[in-house]
């Protein structure tokens, strides 16, 4: 195994010695332990920075299942190092961070550092690996893991509920992905990423082309909660605020952007990805920015900005797919949707982050989330205010921040889109940029909400648990580092474009690129004064007065977007979904013997006569039949009369007679037929079995009205005529369809030769098939055992009792 | 008389569903008799009726009736009969346990509990 894999696995691997660090070490923080291992990682996958930048790809495998086509196989190119110095880099942030958020003596340590660095692990897998099923069980396992971390708390009933609601809408997608994943394998044979991106061209005319298309998306819409998949994420919330950072704003709601960007190269050129990666990134866009600005809680606002900025990132990737369609990358205007989407990645991975973190300090030295009663907290935690500030000016789009840059080619991207002409979009193109800009205005008013109704205006201490006061320093590392790279990255975006952005441009589009040429990406602050800046401006203007006049226009919010949530259809399927199970099932498990026997039958009765009707089975041959004589026209009316008077007669005693006269009569049958064997048994069993049933009838109770004729029930009436009608009819048919003859000559012949016997049935049954005999007997060893042991339980229990 | 007999057969199978689908666990081990002479005699008359002589070997006879499907059914009326003396005892313990005999009455359900 070589170290790329080693090192993707790691952190599974590492997760083994956790719980014995915090039993052996309890008085460290079992964190100290953890934050080495995505350190080194980090500095180890940075290593491979200039193998991608020269558009190299390191491939290694370790053979898993060679012959089923499903090896772990590792590949690094720019969009997976891309992801994986992201998920390496904001996880060890994360876990510094979670060293001083959670108190050592308060919380189970060794629990979430396992569960962190198993997502962590999972995490690295999905991105890196090569081989679809592999990054399938990663992707299961990421969900499995964010399940366990946001149950993390699990005695509140809000993070139980949340957890599951997380993994029934994850699994589900994850499970459509599977499905497109063996569609994909059914078209091209492989379940290499590599291979099928080099097949491209042929599946697209494929006729599974368009279902395999429609499952890989929902396996990306429903992990980066996308719209109306989003609702699992704001309940994820309740997850610890580590976890939220990390999961849920930096790393694995970017799964599905991953997924998409990855498959770009295979389902680009299809007008179906255009409008649904597109359209449904922006729907996702304005729908979480509106729904954001009515929140209450910080990470209620965080977790719909999330959402809105995850449909921001997807609907430039639908568009940017539209790239595909100019062939050559020569002033191919459309590929900067692309590089916005991979740097808002970025950008949105660092200010969120620090939000998440500026929020979790909030909480942890106020106690409360709630900006209702927050407020005025500038005074006491200046440095949190900052961070605060300008993560939210970078999520705003304001000019010092690399929140500008991307927002600024987020509006190239979208009014470019009026320029294509694909997809209808001459007409439609125009919805996109008016789209995105309404929902930039929101996200401006709900980010200065954010910061400055948690920071600015009236303080009150009356609704605080804790004394406010600025973080522990080490606490405040973590979102410094990530505000920092917030500047940074503003300041000098080109640090990124070619170390980064181009490498994962070209996994992206790898169809544009000729030999040896790579993407020209430079991001630039000022491009003079055209529309795009325009459009910023607006957003501030107009995002301004909104904020401004918020308390006036804030109450419709209160009536409309209630009827719109996608939470009460969601609790009302999975309620409608119990109750209709337990509904139907007990509808028909009704307990009663009856009606089981009836489904049984009727289930006889239809499948039997279905094959009869279907094979026009039935046919009726009387060449081959023996003669009727008067002894057996006797007999035959005595057991006919016999059968059916039982059903009549009222005393039981006297059904029982009659059951034993249709058992002495069968015996004559066997006389008449030749079968003396047969005779003699039956009668001496008949007459035991009589006994038995009149010992019985001495037990049964003597105080019900008992002596009663049987019920008339027309359904049992149906079902048993069926099934008598259905038996007599195949063994007609049975009769009639001879096709070859009887072995039994064999037996005639060598009764005497083989087995020295004369009686024919005897030497079959104790010589030529012995072994009937042998566990014939051994059932009557049983049902005698068993007889004995319930007559002996009874007066066991009986002293006992 | 083969025909005949599919016919007998079918009324035994008749009667035996009917039992069988009454309350009355007397009356169920009733039906799985009737049912199993039923089965016996199917067993029987699929292998064809009076081919020849009885199966034991005598001299100067060459035909015999089929050997086999009386070995078979003779297996079978001894499991029957093994089977059919379990129930009636368990039938009898259960009454003296439950104190009724009907079905319907017997159910594991919520009812009872």
């Amino acid at each position: 195994m070589s170290y790329l894999l080693l090192a993707i696995v790691s952190p599974l691997l590492f997760a083994i010695f956790i719980p014995f660090f915090h039993k052996w070490f309890g008085r460290v923080h079992t964190g100290w332990f953890v934050l080495p291992l995505p350190i080194l990682l980090f500095a180890y996958f940075l290593s491979y920075l200039p193998q991608t930048m020269s558009q190299k790809r390191v491939m290694e495998t370790f053979e898993w299942i060679p012959s089923l086509g499903m090896n772990f196989t590792a590949k690094v190119d720019g969009l997976g190092l891309l992801f994986a110095l992201l998920i390496t880099g904001i996880g060890a942030l994360v876990i510094l961070y979670s060293i001083y958020y959670l108190a050592k003596d308060k919380e189970k340590l060794n629990t979430f550092y396992v569960y962190l660095l198993l997502f962590m692990g999972a995490m690295l897998g999905v991105v890196l690996s090569d081989n679809l099923i592999v990054m399938y069980a990663f992707w299961e396992l990421t969900s499995f893991s964010s399940f366990l971390l946001i149950g993390y708390w699990y005695e509140r009933e809000r993070s139980r509920y949340g957890a599951q609601k997380s993994m029934l809408i994850t699994v589900f997608g994850g499970l459509a992905m599977l499905g497109g994943i063996i569609l994909l394998y059914v078209m091209t044979g492989t379940f290499s990423m590599t291979e099928i991106i080099s097949t491209s061209d042929e599946i697209f005319n494929h006729p599974l082309f368009v279902p395999a298309l429609l499952c890989i998306l929902l396996g990306a819409f429903t992990k980066s909660a996308q719209f109306p998949f989003y609702i699992w994420l704001p309940d994820a919330m309740e997850a610890p605020t580590p976890v939220s950072a990390y999961l849920h704003s930096a790393t694995m709601v970017k799964a599905g952007i991953y997924l998409v960007a990855r498959f770009t190269p295979v389902f680009g050129e299809s007008s179906v990805w255009f409008w649904l990666v597109g359209g449904v990134g922006l729907l996702t866009l304005i729908w979480g920015s509106i729904f954001a600005v009515k929140q209450t809680d910080l990470k209620a606002i965080l977790a719909f900005s999330t959402v809105s900025q995850l449909g921001l990132i997807m609907s430039l990737l639908g568009v940017g797919a539209a790239a595909l369609h100019y062939e050559a990358l020569d002033d191919n205007i459309y590929t900067i949707a692309v590089t916005a989407a991979i740097f808002h990645l970025i950008n949105h991975a660092t200010f969120k982050g620090s939000l998440f973190m500026a929020a979790g300090i909030v909480d942890h030295e106020t106690g409360t989330r709630d900006i209702r009663k927050l407020g005025g907290l500038m005074q006491f935690m200046p440095v949190t205010f900052t961070i605060s500030a300008i993560g939210a000016f970078s999520m705003v789009g304001l000019p010092p921040f690399n929140g500008f840059l991307s927002k600024e080619m987020f509006f190239t991207a979208m009014v470019q889109v009026r320029e294509m002409n694909i997809f209808n979009l001459e007409t439609w193109g125009i919805l996109f940029p008016v789209l995105a800009w309404v929902a930039s205005i929101f996200t401006f008013v709900y980010s200065m909400i954010l910061v400055f109704k948690t920071f600015t205006g009236k303080f009150q201490p009356e609704k605080l648990s804790n004394k406010p006061h600025e973080a522990p320093i080490g606490m405040l590392i973590s979102p410094l580092i990530l505000v920092a790279l917030v500047v940074i990255f503003g300041l000098f975006p080109n640090l990124l474009a070619s170390t980064l952005i181009s490498p994962a441009m070209s996994a992206v589009l790898p169809d544009l690129l000729g030999a040896g040429e790579e993407f020209d990406v430079h991001i630039s602050f000022w491009h003079g004064p055209n529309i795009e800046l325009f459009m910023t401006l607006g957003v501030i203007l107009l995002g301004f007065f909104l904020f401004k006049t918020y308390p006036k226009w804030g109450r419709i919010y209160g009536k409309l977007p209630q009827k719109l949530s996608l939470n009460r259809f969601y609790d009302g399927l999975i309620e409608k979904a119990q109750n209709g199970s337990n509904r139907m099932t007990s509808s028909y498990m009704t307990g009663s013997i009856r009606s089981y026997l009836v489904y049984i039958f009727a289930f006889f009765i239809f499948i039997l006569s279905a094959a009869l009707i279907r094979e026009n089975a039935f046919k009726l041959d009387t060449s081959n039949v023996s003669s009727i004589g008067i002894y057996e026209m006797v007999l035959v009316l005595f057991i006919v009369v016999g059968s059916i008077s039982i059903l009549f007669v009222k005393s039981r005693m006297t059904s029982i007679i009659l059951l034993g006269s249709v058992g002495y009569t069968v015996s004559l049958f066997y006389v008449l037929f030749r079968a003396p064997d047969l005779a003699l048994t039956q009668l001496v069993i008949e007459t035991i079995s009589v006994a038995l049933f009149l010992v019985c009838f001495y037990h049964l109770p003597k105080y019900r009205k008992l002596e009663t004729r049987m019920r008339f029930r027309l359904t049992n009436a149906l079902i048993s005529i069926g099934v008598g009608a259905i038996v007599t009819i195949i063994a007609l048919s049975a009769h009639s369809n001879k096709l070859f003859d009887s072995i039994s000559q064999y037996y005639v012949e060598n009764t005497y030769v083989e087995a020295a016997g004369k009686n024919m049935v005897n030497v079959i049954l104790v010589d030529f098939r012995g072994f009937d005999t042998l566990f014939e007997i051994t059932v009557l060893a049983i049902a005698s055992l068993g007889i004995y042991g319930m007559i002996r339980l009874k007066s066991d229990r009986g002293k006992q009792g | 008389m083969e025909i005949l007999m599919a016919f007998v057969i079918g009324i035994l199978f008749m009667t035996a569903t009917y039992l069988m689908l009454s309350r009355s666990l007397l009356r169920i081990i009733i039906g799985t008799g009737l049912l199993s002479h039923g089965a016996h005699l199917l067993i029987l008359t699929m292998g064809g009726l009076k081919r020849g002589a009885a199966p034991i070997l005598r001299d100067n006879i060459t035909i015999y009736t089929d050997p086999l499907p009386q070995a078979l059914i003779l297996t079978a009326i001894v499991i029957s009969f093994g089977v059919t003396a379990f129930f009636l005892v368990l039938a009898y313990r259960s009454y003296k346990e439950l104190g009724t005999d009907n079905v319907e009455e017997m159910r594991g359900s919520k009812l009872n509990d």
